[in-house]
């Protein structure tokens, strides 16, 4: 099947007084049209920067994509220049971010926030206008007339959030970025939120990148999933052959750590150590430090190996790859 | 308080500033805040160049409080009169010139003049180094008298908050009120000429606003979890007080004295415009500017003495200014990109 | 709207009181009324008759508190007297004086906001480069320039040299501009860079902001996204900042009249000031005290005005 997203080796790093920070290092994973790819990892593995990276939204001057393509709608969109990409900013492809509170412009109302995001690829005002309606009654705003006047401090959370979700779909794109949507969010808030994005995803039949450190919703949402450690993809596989069979340390301790696969009245399992630091990630692999299985061989950095079922583990332990079943 | 007490710490202000930048500097550099932004500052080279500046200010300026009592003259004489105190001529004369000028008869010049003379004859680059002294005899007696004053009444104001608070807020407003000029030229009008009392004038305007950021950073930390653990632990208002809140303050103290001391340097200046600044037998930048005005007015003009007092303040007021820009921003944790 | 004003009015009473109290203690707490009087009596050698005289009828003889209760209500209802020192009236100098202190202060204030904003805008849009830097070392350099420099040398060049206005006058019937010209474009060059500097701050603030990234996102333009979005926020605290100093605009620039002359409040203080002319320093510095408070209360009716996040209880 033709992947809509290819991301090939991609290298964002940043320029600090501590030297060179590789805070992706050689990312590769694709998105099929119509279906959900989960990122997963913990803060600092590098997520976030590699959503920013597909429409070069790194914060300049420091970030700066060293390498990689990426490879969407027949071409490796990192070949076009930063002007080039406002063409698929916000129409091809388009993003949501964690912190609804701060990503709208308090000085402008929610329409005309809403409008600009028609306008700006060629939308008469008047349609935009009439089809901002549309949209803020759609993402579940239970007075969009009154919205449209309203600035973005008179709403809740929750319905920032389904205003940012309708600025994000109202060119239709091809694929939406989705980081860490709910996380700033009340609990009772996620759930509405993500089910609105499922719902609003399979009526639009687009695709989506799901950025996020929650496994639940993960399971919910995603067809696919990548757990990220350290920079680096460390495995991927479909979500239910990555829940029911996790291969890579890292993700299994993950799992294990979950306060539901733990037993009443014993401590909760955690994992030894912490992340090492980005400016100086170790010649090895990077998660030995903190492997229980760790061996000799980890002296030296695994590469990321694919199984015969397309599952990929970056591990040097045998059982990792062995095909079950 | 002794008149006297006062003027010898007048005397030795510049001597007493400079060892106490010092002495923070020193201490300052064992803490990691401080030594990571020490480090930063080393490799700005715009820094380094401002520092070698103020540097090279501070040491004219101590050169010039070293003295000996001269038993020719009957005088004081300082390190830079030795070196560069010159006959004085019979009145004006250009940079490097041989002739007097402005008068019917020209002269012909005793000695070399690297910027000229002024209207009594004196060097007038000597001039300008012994404005250096009076600059930091100014700023300096001005920060000694204030930052403690302002260091104290802020933090009992934000720290005790209630009656202490109104009290000193109100103060600060009502002094704030008044336009600051006017403040300043009332105050030295009302005391005296003298350098105390203009000091004091210098100092009253800094002092609201230093008084007013210090209440404010007091406030901000009173707050903040480290010190409500310690009161909680029993640790008594005072070192909580000092060994707490006071490091934290120090940054934006340093910081806003580096940047008021340029400030008070301009300010001296108008003030000696006004008439309200330092006395005329003692040299000071801002009464160089002063003679300017009718000395523009001449024919030929005489333009060194303007030039000379221009380009010393500008120099200190500059460097100071890109110092303690590259300061904070060493400083502050935000780092902007 | 009229009660939050009415409101802070009331709250600054107390501080209108402060500053009666500390003018008069500057004046009479180090000075008796005595050499006052023998200062601005015109003869030489005035008897004691004459002397007590004086002060007797310039009311400086009441006690303290007195004085103070009674110069206070004067001022509320704005009955300043009369100078000590010409015995003219203060309120009508006052009049005469405000208009050509505006037409100098405000030409000044609104060349240097536009100005400001204008090289604020280009330094933020080209923050980093060349532009940026060069724009605030020239800026830090104007900053460390002393005021009266900029108002001599400013006089010489443009008034002497290249005749671009007077040196000393004031005569509207013969052309208003040539007497603001040389005054105003001095005001601007020394003031401006502060403000450039300030409003590049804000401004920088601002594109660091989160919602910058989503308006990028979107595929709105750089230019857009400053014009529409950056600017807009900044002008928050741009206008709260500049609002302030307007009510002050009437007292005009002390040294800037004096030295070209202008007929203005900034020249009537300075003469009062030099003439020890308690009466109108007292009224002065009232008025002075009462247009900065009424900057305070208009900042925070900008505030309401311009944020929409902010409204008057």
């Amino acid at each position: 099947m033709e992947k809509l997203l290819q991301v090939d080796d991609l290298r964002t790093w940043f320029r600090t007084s501590r030297g060179i920070v590789k805070a992706v290092d050689g990312v590769s994973f694709d998105v099929a049209p119509g279906k959900t790819r989960a990122i997963v990892g913990e803060s600092g593995c590098g997520k976030s920067i590699t959503a920013l990276s597909i429409l070069q939204l790194v914060p300049e001057p420091a970030g700066y994509i060293e390498s990689g393509k990426i490879h969407f709608g027949g071409e490796d969109i990192l070949e076009r220049s930063w002007t080039d990409m406002r063409g698929l900013r916000g129409r091809e492809i388009a993003m949501i971010f964690q912190e609804p509170m701060t990503s709208l412009n308090p000085t402008r109302t929610i329409g005309w926030q809403l409008s600009e995001a028609m306008t700006v690829h060629g939308k008469d005002a008047p349609v935009a206008r009439t089809r901002a309606l549309e949209l803020l009654e759609r993402v579940g705003l239970r007075d969009p007339n009154a919205a449209l006047r309203q600035y973005p401090h008179e709403l809740s959370g929750g319905m920032r959030q389904r205003v940012m979700i309708a600025i994000a779909l109202a060119n239709r794109p091809k694929l939406l970025i989705a980081d860490e949507p709910t996380t700033a969010l009340d609990v009772t808030v996620q759930a509405q939120i993500m089910s609105l994005i499922k719902e609003l995803q399979d009526e639009l039949g687009m695709a989506m990148l799901l950025i996020t450190h929650d496994l639940g919703i993960v399971s919910e949402v995603a067809h696919d999933v990548s757990v990220m450690y350290a920079g680096q993809v460390v495995e991927a596989a479909p979500t239910r052959d990555l829940f029911h069979d996790p291969r890579h340390p890292y993700t299994q301790g993950l799992f294990a750590s979950l306060p539901a696969r733990n037993r009443r009245g014993q401590d909760l399992m955690t994992l030894d150590g912490i992340v090492p630091d980005a400016a100086n990630w170790p010649t090895g692999c990077r998660f030995a430090e903190r492997c229980v299985h760790k061996m000799d061989a980890c002296s030296t950095a695994p590469q990321l190996r694919v199984s015969a079922s397309g599952r990929q583990v970056r591990c040097h332990l045998p059982s990792a790859l062995e095909v079950t079943k | 308080m002794n008149p006297n007490l006062l003027h010898q710490l007048y005397n030795l202000s510049p001597v007493a500033l400079v060892g106490i930048a010092i002495f923070i500097f020193l201490r300052a550099r064992q803490t990691p805040l401080w030594g990571e932004a020490f480090r930063r500052l080393a490799r700005n080279p715009s820094a380094r160049t401002a520092m070698a500046v103020i540097g090279i200010y501070a040491t004219i300026g101590l050169a010039d409080s070293v003295g000996w009592y001269d038993a020719a003259t009957q005088e004081r004489r300082t390190v830079i009169d030795a070196i560069f105190e010159r006959k004085p001529e019979r009145t004006y004369s250009a940079p490097l010139a041989e002739m007097t000028t402005g008068e019917a008869k020209p002269q012909k010049i005793r000695e070399k003049h690297i910027l000229g003379t002024d209207s009594i004859g004196a060097d007038v680059f000597y001039r300008t180094l012994k404005g250096v002294r009076t600059a930091f005899q100014i700023g300096g007696m001005t920060v000694l008298i204030v930052t403690p004053l302002a260091l104290l009444l802020g933090l009992t104001a934000g720290y005790y908050g209630k009656w202490r608070d109104d009290v000193i807020t109100y103060i600060y407003t009502v002094l704030s009120s008044v336009p600051g000029i006017l403040l300043q030229i009332a105050m030295v009008l009302v005391l005296g000429k003298g350098i105390i009392q203009i000091c004091l004038a210098l100092g009253i305007t800094r002092w609201v606003g230093l008084c007013r950021m210090v209440r404010g950073e007091t406030i901000k930390h009173r707050e903040r979890e480290y010190v409500r653990s310690a009161k909680a632990l029993g640790v008594t208002d005072m070192v909580i007080l000092v060994r707490h809140i006071l490091p934290n303050l120090l940054p934006v103290v340093i910081i806003s004295t580096t940047l008021g001391f340029s400030n008070l340097v301009l300010s001296e200046a108008i003030l000696s415009y006004l008439g309200v600044g330092v006395p005329d037998n003692v040299g000071s930048w801002g009464n160089m500017i002063d003679a300017a005005r009718d000395e523009l007015a001449r024919d030929p003009v005489i333009w060194w003495n303007l030039t000379a007092a221009t380009g010393a303040i500008t120099g200190l007021a500059l460097s100071l200014n890109l110092f303690g820009d590259a300061l904070r921003d060493a400083v502050d944790p935000r780092l902007r990109s | 709207m009229l009660r939050f004003v009415l409101r802070r009015l009331l709250q600054a009473i107390p501080t209108l009181l402060g500053v009666l109290t500390l003018t008069w203690f500057l004046f009479f707490g180090t000075a008796s009324a005595e050499s006052i009087a023998r200062r601005n009596l015109s003869s030489k050698d005035p008897t004691p008759a004459q002397v007590q005289g004086w002060i007797k009828e310039h009311g400086y003889d009441q006690p303290p508190v007195v004085q103070l209760r009674k110069a206070t209500v004067d001022m509320l209802m704005f009955k300043f007297g009369k100078s000590d020192a010409t015995k003219e009236d203060i309120w009508e100098r006052i009049r005469q004086g405000a208009g050509p202190s505006i037409m100098v202060s405000s030409t000044i204030f609104i060349g240097t906001v536009l100005g400001a904003v204008l090289v604020a805008v280009l330094a933020a849009a080209f923050r980093g480069t060349y532009i940026d830097k060069t724009t605030t070392i020239l800026c830090v350099i104007m900053m460390s320039v002393v005021y009266t420099v900029y108002v001599i040398g400013g006089q010489y060049f443009l008034s002497k040299q290249l005749r671009y206005g007077p040196i000393w006058g004031f005569d509207p019937a013969s052309g208003l501009f040539k007497y603001i010209l040389v005054p105003s474009a001095i005001g601007f060059a020394a003031g401006i860079a502060t403000e450039i500097r300030l409003y590049r701050t804000f401004l920088l603030d601002e594109i660091s902001q989160d919602y910058v990234r989503t308006a990028r996102a979107k595929g709105v333009s750089e230019t857009r996204i400053l014009a529409q979005h950056v600017l807009k926020n900044a002008l928050i605290p741009i206008i709260t900042n500049t609002v302030a100093v307007i009510p002050g605009l009437i007292l005009g620039g002390l040294l800037l009249e004096n030295f070209f002359g202008i007929p203005g409040l900034g020249s009537y203080l300075f003469e009062a000031l030099g003439s020890n002319d308690f009466s109108v320093v007292r009224a002065m510095v009232f008025l002075g005290t009462l247009l900065y408070i009424f900057g305070l209360i208009m900042t925070d009716i900008a505030y309401a005005i311009v944020d929409p996040r902010v409204r008057i209880d």
